[in-house]
């Protein structure tokens, strides 16, 4: 008789995650099922609402990403009022969103995905935390982390009145004129900004690419997945975070689609299962062929990698010579390994540093000039951005008093969500058979979808950076057969 | 070294909310190794290895303080709640959705029904031909799943459990955040219910105050990005709604000095319904002679519900004959 495996909870966007293995007789996983047991229900409730509201409604789906929702909205508005901002507006808010974009990425880097690189994947997970971090990098390199972090956050507060859900956006501009003050802050700051991109990317090199061991992890059929990817490019198809076309290409690497942003609903459509609350956004052309791989499938993945693997380049150069490491290194593109996702993301961080110096020399940053008022009868708008962790929409219609009729929102995690299932799934086979269940195999699966985090574990992580992860085996009328789980020394023990 | 004290032992959890109150609490900066040094914590599940099943297995009221973020929209969230409850000497409220249902409670103006066919059924990306939605049970492959309970409307924590005290924001700042957990380790505590923070309006603070006039007459309240606001003067001075006078202080007015208004979430002042209060203070403002010139100065508020009980909807009078007991 086949068991079922639970692992819960497990951290994610928003509350809990739970993880359901199928096995045969045998013990080997046929299936694995992710389900997200909440919905907070944003697009019906912001019905009604007036449209200018949205950027610091809807900022309210993830604290840890507000400033990603609050772009992307603020972005749809311009479309839904028919105004672009004018070259000051765009400077500001791109400005905001890299500095975001830096803190939010390193943020994962050193408390949460990075610990089971830099600490080690076997390490005792009192150890796998920033604090572990902190000991193999050392001290002064941990203090660094808070403080840059720290002087991040109070830039954007500066710019945008709080990191955690900003003010910042108009239709049509932005609230607040940066002042020059502001601006030689910024570009103190870009520097150690840049130099600290440079330093973490270091020692990701010596920590972990130069170590056979997890260089193998990384490129182990475990975590190796042949999916469509998707993500944004600017005019020379280079990785941008703030505007451009969206492009996906198929597993061998091949354009099959670049649009622009109201026509995303052509490109994207969303299969429901009923069994969670999750929707599975698939390519439409290609069409939903369940929890499956390759070109045959609609499943897409976004973030980082994504990112990456869409586009030509980064758009500067420090961040581009990394690019090209990066690829000649794993030696394909795309890059199919889920766990790159962690060095990818740190190339980001280095392009956004550096995208920040760029920006902290523009002369428009400081223009007073920083709304166009020329707004038309309100409609309909598209709003997309880069999250960091993917491809996010906003899509809104309104009233001609502007109020809220429908709203669309296909955040980045649901973007991943059947690819979450799938290499949860697929390290889960590849780790079951004929394996005793160990703190190994928690960690192994746990690694499996922290790669695409923190967004399923947003909210979560993880200072002292342990997943709580517990498994039960259980017959099909539930009982309980075993079950094994971490205890305080981040030992697996049976219970 | 002389024998101290055990160290509070602190859960901490979350339920419908966004993640801004655990992210809060990262931006206490170095600050935040103190406190993990001066406290134990004992349940944390977004950051710890601890589970349901550890805390039920503890004695009734062994954690010293539980602090819980969220509203309470389902079942399961509702079960913590209360085992919490259980375990607790104290239990927090920490930031608006725990408190007031915040921003999810403006859920309490659809119902569930809507909620779940526009999600899955009408969104226009949506391929749904079967009309599956979400159900508390499934069979997959002859497999039981289940989902917890979703319920009709959000509650704030106090509909579901007993709360000792309250932490105002959306979400809290970290300043806010140090002075409730040191009024705690000091067991200097406001009475038992008390919101922990200044109970005065968020104007008295407010450096755009003086700009301020006795009486305004305004002609017309302007939605924000209809006009240009001046950096430096009051946004009720300029024809723009600012929840200012009806919500509480403590925040150090961050979106002020982002040049845009506050929308309230602090919170209304102790006793005080926070739609109510800036109804009054608004219909003080605008040119009231003639009842139709004060309506048409008023049209400028196009979503009265969610303007002023933007935060709040849980804990106002609206939608609450609707409310189902959790």
């Amino acid at each position: 008789m086949g068991t079922k495996i639970s692992i819960e909870p497990i951290t994610r966007l928003e509350g809990h995650g739970k993880i359901d293995l199928f096995c045969d007789d045998n013990g080997a996983v046929e299936r694995a099922i992710f389900q997200v047991p909440e919905l907070r229900g944003f697009e019906k409730f912001v019905e009604g609402r007036p449209a200018e509201d949205m950027p610091q409604i809807t900022s309210r789906i993830c604290g840890v990403c507000p400033t990603a929702h609050h772009m992307a909205s603020v972005k749809a508005l311009d479309a839904l009022f028919g105004v672009e901002p004018p070259p000051a507006a765009r400077a500001v808010r791109e400005m905001f969103y890299h500095l975001f974009m830096f803190e939010d990425h390193l943020l994962h880097f050193f408390f949460l995905g990075g610990p089971d690189f830099i600490v080690g994947p076997g390490a005792p997970k009192e150890a796998r935390n920033i604090l572990g971090v902190i000991n193999k990098v050392g001290v002064d390199t941990g203090k660094k982390v808070i403080e840059i972090r720290k002087i991040c956050r109070e830039l954007m507060a500066e710019i945008g009145g709080k990191p955690i859900h900003p003010v910042l956006g108009l239709p049509g501009g932005v609230a607040k004129q940066i002042s020059e003050e502001t601006r030689e802050k910024l570009k103190a700051f870009s520097k150690n900004a840049v130099a600290f991109a440079q330093f973490t990317l270091k020692a990701f090199n010596d920590i972990v690419l130069a170590n056979k061991d997890y260089l193998d992890l990384i490129l182990s059929d475990v975590y190796y997945m042949k999916t469509y990817y998707m993500g944004m490019i600017d005019k020379a198809n280079k990785v941008n975070f703030y505007d451009g076309d969206i492009r996906v290409v198929d597993p061998d690497g091949k354009e099959v689609q670049k649009f622009k942003h109201a026509d995303y609903a052509k490109v994207i459509a969303e299969h429901v299962e009923p069994w969670t609350y999750i929707k599975f956004p698939y390519l439409r052309d290609v069409g939903w062929k369940g929890f499956t791989e390759g070109k045959e499938s609609g499943v897409y993945r976004v973030a980082p990698i994504a990112r990456l693997n869409v586009a030509d380049g980064m758009s500067t150069p420090l961040a581009q010579k990394e690019y090209e490491r990066l690829f000649s290194t794993v030696g394909t593109k795309p890059v199919h390994n889920t766990l790159a996702m962690h060095w990818a993301r740190l190339v980001e961080v280095l392009n956004a540093a550096e995208r920040i110096t760029e920006l902290s020399e523009l002369k428009d940053l400081t223009s007073p000039e920083i709304r166009n008022m020329n707004f038309k009868t309100p409609g309909e708008g598209v709003g997309i951005v880069e999250a960091p962790r993917g491809t996010l929409i906003h899509h809104y219609q309104a009233n001609e008093k502007g109020l809220i009729t429908k709203a669309n929102l296909i955040v980045a995690t649901v973007g991943n969500a059947a690819a979450i299932n799938m290499s949860i799934e697929r390290a889960a086979k590849k780790l079951s058979v004929n394996k005793k269940v160990d703190e190994q195999i928690l960690n192994m699966i746990e690694m499996a979808f922290r790669a695409y985090d923190p967004c399923l574990s947003c909210a979560t992580h993880s200072l002292p950076g342990k997943m709580p992860l517990e498994l039960r085996f259980k017959d099909k009328y539930n009982k309980i057969l075993r079950t094994v789980f971490r205890n305080n020394d981040g030992k697996a023990v049976s219970g | 070294m002389a024998q101290t004290a055990p160290k509070p032992k602190i859960a901490l959890y979350w339920c419908a909310s966004c993640g801004g109150c655990e992210e809060t609490i990262v931006d206490l900066d170095e600050k935040i190794l103190d406190v993990v040094a001066a406290v134990d914590i004992v349940f944390w599940p977004c950051a710890m290895d601890f589970k349901y099943s550890d805390v039920e297995a503890m004695a009734d009221k062994a954690i010293d303080v539980s602090f819980i973020n969220g509203a309470v929209r389902n079942s399961e969230q509702k079960h913590i709640a209360q085992l919490l409850r259980k375990k607790s000497k104290m239990v927090v409220a920490f930031g608006d959705c725990a408190w007031l249902g915040g921003i999810p409670a403006l859920a309490n103006l659809k119902n569930k029904k809507s909620i779940v066919d526009r999600a899955y059924i009408e969104m226009e990306t949506v391929e749904n031909p079967k009309k599956d939605v979400p159900c508390e049970k499934n069979k997959v492959d002859g497999y039981d799943l289940t989902l917890p309970t979703f319920y009709e409307t959000v509650h704030k924590l106090a509909d579901i459990i007993d709360v000792d005290y309250y932490l105002p924001g959306c979400p809290p700042t970290p300043k806010n955040v140090m002075v409730a957990i040191n009024a705690i380790l000091s067991g200097k505590l406001p009475p038992k219910g008390s919101v922990i923070g200044p109970d005065k309006s968020l104007c008295s603070s407010c450096d755009r105050n003086e700009s301020k006039p006795d009486t305004m007459a305004l002609e017309k309240i302007w939605r924000i990005y209809e006009k240009v606001a001046d950096p430096h003067t009051c946004f009720l001075a300029q024809g723009i709604v600012c929840m200012g006078p009806a919500t509480r202080d403590g925040c150090d007015y961050p979106c002020v000095k982002g040049n845009m208004p506050c929308t309230g979430c602090y919170g209304p002042v102790t006793g005080a319904d926070q739609g109510a209060r800036m109804t009054s203070a608004l219909a003080g403002l605008v040119i009231g002679d003639e009842k139709e010139q004060a309506l048409k100065a008023m049209e400028g508020i196009a979503d009265p519900a969610g303007t002023f009980y933007r935060y709040s909807m849980a804990a106002s009078l609206l939608g609450s004959q609707r409310k189902e007991q959790a």
